[in-house]
């Protein structure tokens, strides 16, 4: 909401240890009878979809639930490795809501919501005891309790998890209750679908036009509210850690019919990856963070040493996480650790094949727990580096490099998860909300969570009560004009006949972006790209090849749509980087550093999210600010020596 | 023989079929340059970028995580769901397991309850309406007791974990010459029956998801231990048989 020119979250006043519970105590509600009367559009089947949607089929609404992939249970969510969050403080090591908080904001390098950042602390604890009434396989103690790991950016154990599949169980926690509803007849799922636009009437948002992906139907679903849940544009950059379908297609499209983006530079590039090996390679492989746990990053002190690791003595290696950041070591945050490990690779000590990676070794932890207990911990993650490398970590140090993983970034939203379209709702990863310029490890699967499962179903119901919402069908004329544009893209793409395939020219941006708006940001770089990224969209729309028909399953197609939006958010990401002239989290600007060569942040005048406003085809978009005001924790400089 | 540093080539019989209720066939195609290290997915990638060039259509095939968790890939590679490797998914398979200059025969699952939607994807939404019947603890957001209350021994957790870890890919019921779906029910069964959170609907659940896999036209199990052999995720055959003991207990009242 906007306030003398600036942006708000719309969160009471008062202490921030009850702003949650007074905030739900102000909102309206739907009675049970007539829940049944509203449509609600989620659009996601993720950690974020699935419990927003399972848990508003609960309460009593219609819910429509729409997936890219071929099964709500396959969404990205299905991937997460390492652990989610939780303040239980089972451990009795010092953890409190208020640490976790605390944890969090510092994570972000203050650039994140307080209010935001402490109810998701607040509500970790009823997403774990959720989550094992579900019946999730957490892993347990000998006690039968549950057990816990530690993630980088923090001094306690708070992190659940099940094996090296967490996210895969908690997905399929919040699959079943969706199938549970789906079974009610509360919810329906429409699987193999892509939203192509948002509907909007009379200001509010009332439904989308998706492309059924087997028969290539444009098909119209109207609703009282949309909320949207379709996850991360790390794909932007070609070679990320996200499955390959992932998009930013919905959220762009919101973005063109009038959602503020805010923060679209800030990308996590997360140091544990496989590095890239060759030049077919569709994607990375991430190598969870708890992995650091027990492994230790180190490269040659000498540059250009080509000696196999275990021939390294140790007096000539150099521990560089440990030697810089005594306090947390390997387990400094992911901006930290991929910054520190481009550093020394740049200064030719990498490693491996490319000299970009360098090591992460198990050798200690093999000595002093014994080679059972790693198996036990990390087992399926050295199964998974052995398939891919050829070769077995319990003998040779894996060989990792940073890779993008996960945007902060995203669209605009209130302390109501509402977008600045009135009824558009945003959750999990494709908002903005709660992680500023840094996310800490485990704590996405976490706010997914508490988004669909615990904030949701309050605020919607206070939008749907508060709000006196017409009669409106798929044959209002807005959505035939929706139908209409998304009908011309598709005949577009398919009559350019060029030269170039999809894929050549996603690698391109990819590169480009990599380079240009990746690890470090300069003002000059980010000039140049916005101009290349321009060109390369004009070669895109001359010169694509694009096959087939718009008339049945074809990847070639959907891949091509995706893309077509990647290079406006491409540019919109460098312009983004380009007006913050500042050092914070992962947006580390080369011209903003301490003398150590840490990043600067400039909170005098930049403590604020910046929010993007499209303004129509070939123009500026406008920027609004949302001033982030700190009343808890006052902003320092965030140090982890 | 091995082509420029070491690559690899090979002749790929690929089925190819329009759509659903289209006649299929094989086609063949020579590939060659493959790096031993790619994922067989980035090869059909690099066989698909070079028809692409051509202004052919692409060869479909559906994927997402490419890193074995996901459950979306998933073709016949020689005969067998997943290829020749034993514990591994279509998308982690690597080139460097098929000798050079073979011949690789490319098809999508085979079963009645999965119809080809068009080339080497398959519907396997079956699977989702079996989960509906019963794949899942009954409760509602807000009504859970504080984790800890309930306590799971840790070789408990660890063999329900043995059982969730199933990814839903179908490879089961590609492999089974009765297109049975015991494997992928058993595993959900008794991931389930092992947790006390499941205890309470044990007779519900084990009586309609196996009625619901009757329906769907999955074929019975006949112990041939084909699914277990095809498996990506080591599902062990003793789901099916918790399953079996979980429905006679359920219809003997026993539960
Ligand atoms: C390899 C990996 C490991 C990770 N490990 C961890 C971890 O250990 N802990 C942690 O906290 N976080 C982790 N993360 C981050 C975390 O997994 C994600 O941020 C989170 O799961 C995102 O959930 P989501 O529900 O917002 O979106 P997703 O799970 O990405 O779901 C998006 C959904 O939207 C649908 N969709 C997208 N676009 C459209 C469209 N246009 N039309 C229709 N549907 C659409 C998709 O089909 C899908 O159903 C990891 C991420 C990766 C990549
Ligand atoms: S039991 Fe194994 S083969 Fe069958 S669906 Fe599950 S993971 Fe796939
Ligand atoms: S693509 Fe996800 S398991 Fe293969």
């Amino acid at each position: 909401m906007m306030r003398n020119g600036e942006l708000h979250s719309g969160a009471p006043g008062g202490p921030i240890e009850t702003k949650w519970e007074r905030h739900k105590g102000s909102l309206r509600l739907v009675s049970p009878a007539n829940r049944r009367k509203f449509d609600v559009i989620v659009v996601g089947t993720g950690l974020a979809g699935a419990s927003a949607a399972s848990a508003l089929g609960e309460l009593g609404y219609n819910v429509l639930n729409l997936c890219i992939q071929d099964s709500p249970r396959r969404a990205h969510s299905v991937a997460a490795q390492g652990g989610i969050n939780a303040a239980k403080n089972y451990r009795n090591d010092g953890d409190s809501v208020f640490r976790l908080f605390y944890d969090t904001i510092k994570g972000g390098d203050f650039r994140a919501r307080e209010e935001n950042v402490y109810r998701l602390a607040e509500l970790s604890l009823k997403i774990i005891d959720h989550c094992a009434a579900q019946g999730i396989p957490f892993a347990r103690e000998y006690g039968g309790h549950l057990a816990n790991r530690s993630f980088g950016g923090v001094q306690v154990s708070r992190t659940f998890y099940a094996r090296g599949q967490t996210g895969q169980q908690l997905l399929l926690g919040a699959y079943g209750s969706l199938m549970r509803q789906v079974d009610a007849g509360q919810v329906r799922i429409l699987p193999r679908r892509e939203m192509l636009d948002l509907v909007v009437v009379d200001g509010r948002a009332r439904g989308i036009v998706c492309r059924n992906l087997v028969t290539g139907a444009i098909e119209s679903y109207a609703g009282h509210a949309v909320v949207l849940c379709t996850g991360g544009y790390s794909t932007v950059y070609f070679l990320s850690t996200n499955a390959v379908n992932s998009n930013a297609t919905a959220i762009w499209r919101c973005y063109k019919r009038g959602a503020f983006f805010a923060n679209p530079s800030f990308t996590q590039i997360h140091p544990t990856c496989i590095p890239v090996v060759g030049s077919q390679q569709s994607k990375l492989t991430l190598m969870s963070e708890s992995l650091r746990n027990d492994g230790r990053v180190w490269v040659p002190k000498q540059p250009g040493d080509r000696r196999p690791p275990n021939e390294i003595p140790e007096s000539e290696r150099d521990y560089f996480l440990e030697r810089m950041y005594p306090a947390f070591g390997n387990l400094v945050p992911r901006d930290v650790a991929s910054r520190a490990a481009k550093a020394v690779c740049d200064e030719g000590r990498g490693v491996g094949p490319t000299g970009l990676a360098v090591y992460l070794d198990f050798r200690d932890a093999i000595e002093r727990l014994g080679v059972d207990v790693v198996r036990e911990r990390y087992g399926n993650l050295f199964q998974m580096y052995k398939e891919i490398t050829n070769e077995d970590p319990y003998q040779v140090p894996m060989r990792i490099y940073p890779a993008p993983h996960y945007t902060m970034g995203g669209l605009w939203v209130d302390y109501n998860l509402m977008s600045t379209i009135p009824g558009l709702f945003v959750l999990g990863e494709a908002n903005f909300s709660d992680h500023g310029a840094n996310r800490l490890g485990a704590s996405a699967l976490m706010q997914g969570l508490a988004d669909g499962y615990f904030i949701i179903p309050y605020t919607l119901a206070h939008y749907l009560a508060g709000n006196t919402l017409g009669n409106v069908t798929t044959e209002h004329p807005a959505f035939r004009e929706a139908e209409l544009q998304v009908r011309q893209q598709v005949e577009r793409l398919l009559s350019i006949r060029g030269k170039k395939t999809v894929r050549e020219l996603h690698w391109q941006l990819g590169r480009l972006l990599w380079d240009r708006v990746g690890m470090t940001r300069n003002a000059q770089g980010l000039r140049e790209a916005i101009e290349k990224v321009r060109e390369l969209r004009q070669e895109f729309w001359e010169n694509v090849n694009v096959p087939g028909s718009g008339d049945d399953l074809n990847k070639c197609l959907e891949m091509a749509g995706r893309l077509a939006d990647y290079f406006e958010l491409g540019e919109l990401m460098c312009r983004d980087a380009l007006e913050r002239e500042e050092s914070c989290g992962c947006h580390f600007r080369e011209e903003y550093r301490t003398p150590e060569g840490d990043p600067k942040r400039d909170d005098e005048r930049y403590a604020y999210v910046a929010a993007w406003e499209y303004t129509g085809e070939g123009a500026e978009p406008r920027l609004h600010r949302e001033p982030l005001r700190f009343e808890v924790v006052q902003p320092s400089a965030r140090s982890y020596r | 023989m091995n082509g420029e540093n070491g690559t690899r080539s090979y002749t790929l019989r690929i089925w190819r079929q329009d759509g659903p209720d289209r006649p299929g066939r094989f086609v063949e195609y020579p590939v060659s340059g493959i790096d031993p290290n790619m994922s067989f997915l980035e090869m059909l990638d690099q066989l698909n970028e070079e028809l692409l060039r051509h202004g052919e259509r692409a060869i479909e095939f559906d994927s997402d995580c490419r890193e074995g968790i996901c459950g979306t890939c998933g073709v016949c590679i020689d005969g067998r769901p997943h290829g020749p490797v034993p514990n591994t998914t279509t998308c982690t398979l690597r080139m460097r397991e098929f000798p050079d200059g073979a011949t690789i025969t490319v098809e999508p699952f085979r079963a009645k309850a999965f119809p080809v939607v068009k080339d080497l994807v398959v519907d396997r939404s079956a699977f989702d309406r079996i989960v509906q019947k019963g794949g899942f603890v009954s409760v509602n957001v807000g009504s859970a007791p504080e984790a800890n209350t309930v306590l799971v021994p840790k070789d408990v957790a660890e063999e329900a974990m043995d059982s969730a870890a199933c990814i839903g890919c179908g490879a089961c019921v590609a492999a089974c010459p009765n297109a049975s779906a015991a494997l992928f029910v058993g595993a959900k069964i008794r991931h389930l029956r092992l947790m006390p959170h499941g205890q309470p609907e044990r007779r519900r659940r084990v009586l309609s998801m196996v009625a619901q896999m009757d329906e769907e036209g999955f074929g019975n199990c006949s112990n041939h231990g084909e699914c277990e052999a095809a498996c990506p995720k080591s599902i062990s055959i003793e789901n099916i048989a918790t399953m079996r003991r979980e429905y006679w207990l359920a219809l003997l009242g026993l539960l």
